[in-house]
């Protein structure tokens, strides 16, 4: 269906992408520190979810004030990114 | 599969300097959509005010002068006059323009000046350490207010969108809020209806960006959220107050819920 990629080290773990996903599919990553200094936010993989799956809304990167995730989808659609 | 979101190409790959949570970082993305959808990157003129703002020129790939503080319209009246070809816009926070620029804004509107201004709204002074700005909400604490606004000694908070709109020469008055993607696709909408009244050359256009600073506000960027949705939006309400296009200046309540 869809899938996001995520930017990590530049995320600074403001966690607005976590709250946007309709799938509950981005989680702050604990385990992790970025170069920032920051727990990054991460795509959970659409293989760990059967009941979830990422439809590539784009909601996570709309609200991304980082401008760090990019967003992939099987089809395209108007108003998407040239 | 095919990519359907990125960055845009006007927004350079520097990373932000913004605190984690500021809406800053999401304003220059849709500056930079818009410059990017109607072609405009190589001759659009930015100036940014003083504030937070103040680096645009190190994250978007156009061409900006600085302005002294608060003086962004006076100075984007003169590059609009000189080179009326360029797209010229200004980028100010609300210690920028609320205050200290408070005289230059209006007069360039009531002149409409056929320029764009970007009035990011976060009701406090992010960049010189959270004092209380005209925009504050009453009862707010910040650092020069630290009981909380009391408007016995400092006054309300002041509406810019309220109060530019009556004004003749506003061809493009609007407000809109960051505090979830929805809003912020309404933002992009808004903000493409301020960029073409510009190109048609119908006056001056305003857009209030309602945003967060969650370090000044001492909260999280969670909680940001909410202490916008809660407190911020019924003082300054949404709407699209003022488009030419649309013939009369629409009233406040049935703006903000029909449009916005």
């Amino acid at each position: 269906m869809g899938k996001i990629v995520i930017n990590q080290e530049g995320c600074k773990g403001c966690a607005y992408c976590v709250v946007a996903c309709p799938r509950e599919l981005i989680m702050i990553d604990q385990s992790r520190i970025n170069n920032l200094g920051y727990n990054p936010a991460s795509f959970k993989d659409n293989k760990d979810n059967n009941k979830a799956e990422c439809t590539g809304c784009a909601l996570c990167a709309e609200i991304c004030p980082e401008v760090l995730i990019e967003v992939y989808r099987e089809k395209r659609r108007a108003g998407d990114c040239t | 599969m095919q990519k359907v979101f990125a960055r845009p190409a006007t927004l350079l790959e520097t990373g932000f300097h913004f605190c984690p949570g500021c809406h800053h970082g999401i304003v220059h993305r849709l500056l930079c959509e818009e410059l990017d959808r109607l072609s405009l990157a190589d001759r659009a003129v930015g100036v940014p005010g003083v504030g937070c703002g103040v680096f645009l020129y190190d994250y978007i790939g156009i061409d900006t002068c600085e302005a002294p503080h608060g003086r962004a319209t006076a100075v984007a009246t003169g590059i609009k006059r000189v080179l009326p070809q360029q797209f010229v816009f200004t980028y100010q926070g609300d210690g920028d323009l609320g205050a200290i620029g408070t005289a230059e804004v209006i007069h360039a509107a009531n002149r409409g000046e056929n320029i764009t201004v970007i009035f990011v709204n976060n009701s406090v002074y992010g960049m010189t350490g959270g004092q209380m700005a005209p925009t504050t909400l009453l009862g707010q604490r910040t650092t020069t207010s630290p009981a909380g606004r009391d408007c016995q000694n400092d006054g309300y908070p002041l509406r810019l969108t309220e109060m530019l709109a009556p004004l003749e020469g506003v061809a493009f008055a609007a407000r809109v809020s960051l505090h979830n993607p929805a809003h912020v696709k309404k933002a992009r909408r808004a903000l493409q209806q301020a960029f073409e009244t510009q190109l048609e050359k119908r006056g001056f256009s305003f857009m209030e960006f309602i945003s967060a600073c969650p370090t000044n506000w001492r909260l999280t960027p969670q909680q940001s959220i909410a202490h916008m949705e809660e407190q911020m939006l019924s003082v300054f309400p949404l709407g699209i107050y003022k488009d030419t296009t649309a013939g009369v200046l629409q009233k406040e309540g049935e703006s903000a819920n029909a449009v916005l």
